[in-house]
């Protein structure tokens, strides 16, 4: 039993921070309590503390929008969270879509897909140029343009507000992951995750690596969504530095030889003396 | 198909041309096609009267695969040519909800028996008459006669009112059947008797389009009658210069739209504005006064003034049980006696009152004799128009001299020479604790400037409901009443409906006291023991519901409810029985203006309703000679006679049954069914023939029929009564030629204005060498007095003579105070009928307005805290209901006075209204009580 | 730009190219797929945009500018006390996200409190716009523009219905009812709603109340519903009507025949001789 709860606690964790979060938002729209209103596009905490998607504020940005000093203030709130505690901690604790991802991907290592289809046939830097063409096309149109197609919101508000066709969003994204690309929608091309991933990288929590420990079992690697960013398994103790790490904690939990566990990032192992990206 | 407007020769030419024309590529002319379209449809029209209002207009209805699929305002009705309002619009859907009742249904226990608290489960018709034979037979052992009652309507069809009261009256004994349209009419209906002599309005619609001016009072016309208010706007738009309209209402709504002038009056003060209108005649203007006809036509009279507000006295059984709280005790204390205030003490001044006199209040009746000129005129001193301005401004936020200038204009538009007035009300001046009094004045003004009984002038009573005059007063299914104009307590006109009914002498009940609201005290007080509501919604549509509903639910008695959709009244009833609806029988309904109009059967009822008449007949097949006809105890140690041994003389034994004397007798028989005749050819009958849903009847055996023609035969021996009397009607078979005729139909010429020798056959009759004949026959001979009593008791006959009545301003008996600062007033919207059983299921009107909102003024909202939209409890001394806040809505009270339609079930607001009533009228004043309104 | 661009390892496992040669074909193809994902993506934003039959909350500021501000957190929608307002959903063929009411299901009610609009974040509504005098103007409000059917209002055909102007918030302002006799029948008069477009909100309680099977009387947005007449007119009876001219210049015309110069168009002379 202890091992079990040692095995699953952070994804206990994230799963009841991910609910939670949603069962807020639902009471804020149906029985109007002002714990937390909105949606995770702009939100409103006790009808005093604002939020906003920095995403979302960036792209209103380059469509040319008025900035109310609500949303820069929401959007500054959020983006310093990430910046110095969380990293990219939204895409794993917070983000509705995570659940769907992890289930798709989760099927995937009991099927053993991934033994068929070794290789990925999609560079994860395709959502930075999403962030890039959205801010174009955004500035084009003068409209949020990724905010019209973006699954996420989607998903989210479907759940809060009523779903529609949402649930088609929510089954396309499952089947991408599951047939198409593993981690394909978070990994790959979601640009929230972009963004929170330029933004994390800066951030004091962080999972260090104890190479005296590992066993190379590669257990952590297996689960790791991002697993790009654990190149240093086996080889060397230091921390994971990347900005796509979702902090997610799966690496640590399934790690029998504590060899992974979460730190505070030491300032003098500074971001900029990592390389920016990581090979694939 | 007797009413398509093409004959057979015509549609065989008009489809032959169009098939003719189609098969060569022709167009046809447009006219032509349509004729051929109408001709070679599968549904059929015909004609009948709209379900709703007293307005009466006539409606086409098509009737397709059995059922009503689509309506048309009837091109060729007189009131409504082809036009209809939007409840009229609805007349096809109102039949077709969801949840039509469609079986009997009783409050059973698990084992089948009837159980008081049980759920309502199905039964069949003939387990429904046994339990209401039981039941009958219990409520007659335990309270006699008085123990049965029926709440009656002013909805029924002229047959099944006649049915109802006949069985009612000729058979129980009972004259405990009262309508709903005691609520609505009865005040018009004693105004009429006290000062005419005979009831119904004498002019007619006609008014309308030759008036020079109409004048509201207490009548939202342009919700309530829209097509008639639509020729008044037509009147208005042909010489807006010439033709005024003036409101006069306690609140403002649309019927100000139009005016000319709106004047806002004080709850109750119609009385003073009325008396000013005289006092202004009589003593700034002498020279108006028709001293010609008023001499010929008119005497004056007077009536006890402190006669209480018809609400339970001392010493009633509830009072002493306990049923009332302190709080409501605060308010019925005034029905035996009330301090004189400041308000009313000048207007009492005459009778000896001065503020803060203690006035004992008893019940006084409907005796008046006759007064002088010059008491007439002592009378009227006090209101001058310093003293009725005062009193009688309703907007506080209205400038008096602004007010006083208005009511100035109002009286010189009466008093102007040559200018011809209508004045119109509804429920302003019948709901009213003073209704009689009140009614009794608006004639006052119209007799002293002979501007009444005229084409063009006139004093005119607007009805509420569609056959109020038809069925109601006319028939007479009141508690007092026999048909045409005739009274139970009346010994000759007893006899001549006895003799008619072909019961023994003695068999109808003399005392007829038992009004609907003495209805509703007596199941309280544990007297009336059964209860049938008949075409109408008593539990929803009575003031102080609370008390009313309780009764039913709580005591002992059996309440039975034929309904076509489950109500209040039928949701508080022991058993419920599924009613055809309107077009699901054949039927006559009699409108506002004297219009008597018939309709045939359409469809099939829905499941296994049947109509009323039905019923009523069936029940009677349940007792006999022996049951209801020997010695029968009334309250107060009265009895009535056993008549069981003069039935024998007649040739009746002890089991001959009702049905064969009231219903099946030789008369009757005589009525045959004729698939010939062309007023029968090619229509349902459902009580007649029986018909394809093989319904099984109340004897557990397929229903076939009577077998003769029942609708002909309870119309035609009613109309007897009133042929030759003044109250001619036309025969049957006419009805279903016409658009319907207004009555007296004498030589087949209607009537348009009674009273006058040029127009009323009846009144020419007379001879009076003038211009009128005042020729009705009740209260026709009065004792000489003052107004503080008579003095001399030899009876003066007053033949052929209306009269002028002295009757003050008086308080309602309950006003706002510190407590309940709020004057409350209830009523109608144009979307909704009544109760709103039939309306609330038609998708478009439920959705158009789907709940009664509390109408208020804004500042009156803000001062207690309330938003617009947001939810308030309107409170009384009597209970509370919740509503939403209206600031902005169609109806704009001033500060002091909101107002709540009555029309919602779920804002029941008349739990919170009063039961007081005129005492001589004994119709409810749902428009006056005293309520505080605090955030929900 | 990054030189690290998709499937570059692959292409280089496969064939040995130079590093350079590689480089440009790797750019030009990832440039090609972001302009053929960016085209699509594009025509998306566009025709979504291009949907202008929707109603918008009160004090939304105009359709272009919304679009660009409103960031989709639904919050007008929580706070509307009469569950109104809606968030396009997928399906619903609106900009995806925003809010909007439909008012034959619910109209918006007016509150006199506006609890919508307050809580935008981001000033897409915008509580100047629905204010006067510094307090909040629920009769402020332009939302949209009933329009009158007069083929299917039955009060057209002289049925006495009005039940949309008995409906309106601001009765006898926004509706008024007009007479006019009834020739056919000769004593009746038609009593006829009449929308005035200067205080109409939009609110669609008219819409809401119609009796029609659908309804006769409808609010669109004010753009969809009005026309509108130049400022080169001013209505001489009117002296309100002035104020059109604020903003207005002269400008030059063209037209089929004036689209040349006078010198060109003198020189052409065709085969006028």
């Amino acid at each position: 039993m202890h091992r079990l709860y040692n095995t699953y606690r952070f994804l206990i964790l994230r799963r009841l921070t991910q609910i939670g979060l949603l069962l807020l938002y639902m009471a804020g729209n149906y029985w109007g309590w002002t714990v937390l209103m909105g949606n995770l596009s702009a939100s409103s905490v006790l009808g005093v503390i604002p939020l906003s998607d920095p995403y979302a504020v960036l792209q209103m940005f380059a469509a040319g929008a008025m900035l109310s000093s609500n949303i820069l203030i929401g959007a500054a709130i959020i983006t310093l969270f990430y910046l110095l505690i969380g990293g990219r901690a939204f895409c794993s604790w917070v983000c509705p879509v995570n659940m769907i991802t992890d289930a798709a991907n989760a099927l995937r290592r009991t099927f053993e897909f991934d033994k068929i289809q070794k290789k990925q046939p999609a560079s994860r830097h395709i959502r930075y140029w999403i962030i890039g063409l959205s801010l174009i096309i955004s500035a084009a149109f003068g409209v949020a343009a990724f905010e019209f197609i973006s699954p996420v919101a989607m998903v989210h508000r479907g759940i809060i507000f009523g779903i529609g066709f949402g649930w088609a969003a929510m089954l396309v994204i499952f089947l991408f992951d599951l047939f198409v690309l593993k981690n394909g929608w978070c990994g790959h091309i979601c640009p929230i995750g972009g963004v929170y991933s330029l933004v994390g990288r800066f951030s004091f929590v962080r999972v260090h690596h104890n190479e005296a420990h590992c066993t190379l079992c590669m257990k952590c690697k297996v689960v790791c969504p991002e697993s790009q960013v654990l190149h240093m398994i086996g080889k060397k103790s230091m921390p994971v530095l990347s900005g796509e790490c979702t902090n997610c904690g799966r690496c640590v939990e399934v790690c029998d030889d504590e060899a992974l566990e979460f730190s505070i990032r030491k300032f003098l192992e500074a971001p900029a003396s990592q390389p920016l990206e990581e090979k694939i | 198909m007797s009413k398509m407007s093409i004959s057979r020769r015509d549609f065989l030419k008009s489809s032959a041309a169009a098939s003719a024309a189609a098969a060569i590529g022709m167009a046809v002319p447009s006219d032509l096609e349509a004729k051929s379209n109408a001709a070679q449809s599968d549904w059929r029209w015909d004609k009948a009267a709209c379900r709703f209002c007293g307005t009466g207009c006539g409606i086409m209805l098509a009737t397709k695969g059995g059922k009503i699929v689509a309506v048309k305002g009837d091109p060729a009705a007189p009131v409504n040519r082809g036009l209809n309002c939007i409840k009229g619009y609805f007349n096809a859907k109102i039949m077709y909800g969801a949840d039509r009742l469609t079986t009997p249904l009783l409050r059973m226990d698990e084992k089948g028996n009837f159980d008081k608290k049980g759920k309502f489960r199905p039964v069949s018709w003939q387990r429904a008459f046994d339990e209401m034979e039981t039941h009958i037979k219990k409520a007659l052992k335990a309270s006699g006669p008085e123990g049965v009652a029926v709440f009656a309507s002013g909805q029924y069809t002229v047959m099944e009112g006649y049915a109802a009261q006949k069985m009612m009256k000729g058979g129980f004994r009972s004259n405990a059947i009262d309508p709903n349209a005691r609520h609505c009419m009865a005040s018009a209906v004693v105004g009429f008797y006290q000062t005419f002599g005979i009831d119904e309005p004498s002019g007619c619609y006609d008014d309308i389009e030759l008036t020079d001016t109409i004048v509201s009072w207490g009548s939202n016309m342009a919700e309530m009658h829209p097509i008639l208010w639509s020729r008044v706007t037509d009147r208005k738009l042909s010489d807006p210069e010439r033709v005024k309209v003036i409101n006069m209402s306690t609140y403002r709504h649309r019927t100000s739209d139009l005016a000319d002038t709106e004047i806002i009056f004080s709850p109750n003060t119609d009385l003073a504005l009325w008396n000013y209108i005289a006092h202004e005649i009589v003593y700034n203007h002498p020279d108006a006064i028709d001293w010609d006809f008023v001499k010929k036509h008119i005497v004056f009279a007077a009536s006890p003034v402190n006669m209480g507000y018809g609400m339970r006295r001392e010493g009633e059984k509830s009072l002493k049980d306990g049923k009332y709280s302190a709080k409501e005790m605060e308010i019925m204390a005034k029905e035996m006696k009330k301090v004189v205030s400041a308000k009313e003490a000048p207007a009492l001044a005459p009778y000896g009152y001065k503020e803060g006199d203690v006035m004992v209040n008893n019940p006084a009746g409907l005796a008046h004799w006759e007064i002088s000129f010059e008491e007439y005129k002592k009378f009227l001193k006090p209101y001058t128009l310093d003293y009725v301005a005062e009193i009688s401004k309703g907007n506080p936020d209205e400038d008096i001299k602004e007010f006083k200038k208005k009511l100035k204009e109002l009286a010189d538009l009466y008093i102007e020479k040559g200018r011809k007035v209508v004045s119109f009300w509804t429920m302003g001046m019948n709901q009213h604790t003073r209704g009689t009094w009140v009614n009794t004045l608006a004639y006052n003004v119209h007799f002293l400037l002979n501007k009444q009984a005229l084409p063009g002038s006139g004093a005119f009573s607007l009805t509420g409901q569609p056959s109020a005059c038809g069925t109601a007063r006319e028939v007479g299914t009141f508690c007092h009443r026999l048909p045409a104009d005739m009274m139970v307590k009346n010994p000759a006109h007893r006899k001549i409906v006895e003799h008619s009914w072909k019961i023994p002498e003695g068999t109808l009940n003399p005392v007829g006291n038992q009004h609907i609201m003495k209805i509703h005290r007596d199941i309280e007080d544990g007297v009336v023991k059964f209860a049938w509501v008949n075409v109408c919604n008593p539990y929803q549509d009575t003031a102080s519901a609370s008390h009313w509903i309780k009764a039913a639910r709580e005591m002992d008695n059996f309440i039975v409810t034929s309904d076509g959709y489950p109500g209040i009244s039928a949701k508080v009833s022991d058993l419920i029985l599924p009613s055809a609806m309107i077009y699901e029988k054949w039927g006559a309904y009699g409108n506002a203006e004297r219009r008597t109009q018939h309709w045939r059967q359409q469809v099939l009822p829905v499941g296994d309703a049947m109509s009323d008449t039905w019923q009523w007949v069936e029940l009677s097949k349940r007792f006999t000679v022996k049951d209801v006809w020997g010695e029968q105890p009334l309250r107060g140690g009265k009895k009535l006679p056993d008549v069981i041994a003069k039935a024998k003389a007649m040739g009746y034994n002890e089991n001959t049954t009702m049905y064969e004397i009231l219903f099946a007798n030789d008369r009757a028989r005589s009525y045959k069914l004729d698939p010939e005749d062309p007023i029968q050819a090619g229509f349902d009958n459902s009580e007649c023939l029986g018909d394809s849903r093989n319904v099984v009847g109340s004897d557990g055996k397929v229903f076939k029929g009577y077998g003769f023609f029942i609708h002909k035969y309870l119309f035609e021996e009613y109309a007897d009564f009133g042929r030759g009397h003044g109250h001619d009607l036309a025969d049957f078979d006419t009805y279903h030629k016409v658009r319907g005729l207004k009555w007296p139909v004498v030589d087949g010429k209607e009537t348009q204005w009674r009273f006058n020798v040029k127009y009323d056959p009846y009144a020419a009759r007379e001879k009076t060498g003038t211009t009128h004949a005042f020729y009705g026959k009740l209260a026709k001979a009065l004792m000489q007095g003052d107004l503080n009593g008579v003095k001399d008791k030899t009876k003066k006959s007053l033949k052929n003579k209306a009269k002028i009545f002295a009757r003050p301003y008086m308080d309602p008996p309950e006003m706002p105070d510190k407590e309940y600062p709020l004057w409350l007033s209830t009523g109608r919207v144009l979307e909704h009928w009544h109760s709103g059983t039939m309306t609330m299921r038609v998708p478009e009107l439920y959705r158009a307005v789907p709940e009664a909102l509390c109408y208020m003024h804004p500042q009156d909202a803000k001062e207690k805290g309330l938003k617009q939209g947001g939810l308030c409890w309107v409170e009384s001394r009597r209970g509370k209901v919740k509503a939403r806040v209206e600031t902005r809505g169609r109806n704009r009270p001033s500060r002091g006075l909101v107002f709540v339609p009555w029309f919602d079930e779920k804002v029941f607001i008349n739990k919170v209204c009063l039961d007081a009533t005129c005492p001589q009228s004994k119709q409810t004043d749902f428009k006056k009580c005293a309520v505080k309104i605090y955030k929900a | 730009m990054s030189n690290r661009l998709p499937e570059k390892e692959r292409q280089m496992r496969k064939q040995p190219v130079s590093d350079r040669r590689a480089f440009l074909l790797n750019a030009a193809r990832a440039v090609g797929l972001a302009a053929m994902g960016g085209l699509v993506w594009s025509a998306y934003v566009d025709e979504v945009k291009a949907s202008e039959l929707l109603l918008r909350p009160p004090g939304a500021l105009n359709e272009e500018a919304f679009l660009r501000t409103c960031i989709k957190c639904g919050m007008c929608v929580e706070a509307c006390p009469y569950d109104t307002l809606m968030l396009a959903k997928p399906g619903d063929q609106k900009p995806l996200g925003t809010p909007y009411f439909i008012p034959r299901d619910i109209p918006c009610y007016m509150c006199t409190d506006i609890p919508c609009v307050p809580v935008c974040p981001t000033g897409a509504l915008d509580v100047e716009s629905v204010s006067s005098d510094d307090k909040l103007d629920i009769n402020s409000a332009d939302m949209g523009l009933a329009v009158i059917d007069h083929e299917s209002c039955i009060a057209f055909w002289g049925i006495q219905c009005d039940a949309c102007y008995r409906a309106c918030p601001l009765l006898d302002v926004a509706i008024t009812v007009e007479y006019e006799k009834n020739a056919r029948t000769g004593k009746h008069a038609f009593l006829k709603p009449v929308v005035h477009a200067d205080a109409c909100t939009g609110c669609g309680l008219c819409e809401h109340a119609c009796v029609t099977e659908k309804a006769a009387i409808f609010v669109l947005p004010r753009e969809v519903a009005m026309g509108r007449a130049g400022t080169h007119y001013i209505r001489g009876w009117d002296q309100n009507d002035e104020q059109r001219l604020e903003g207005a210049s002269s400008r030059t015309t063209t037209t089929e025949i004036s689209k040349k110069s006078a010198v060109d168009s003198l020189n052409d002379t065709g085969d006028l001789y």
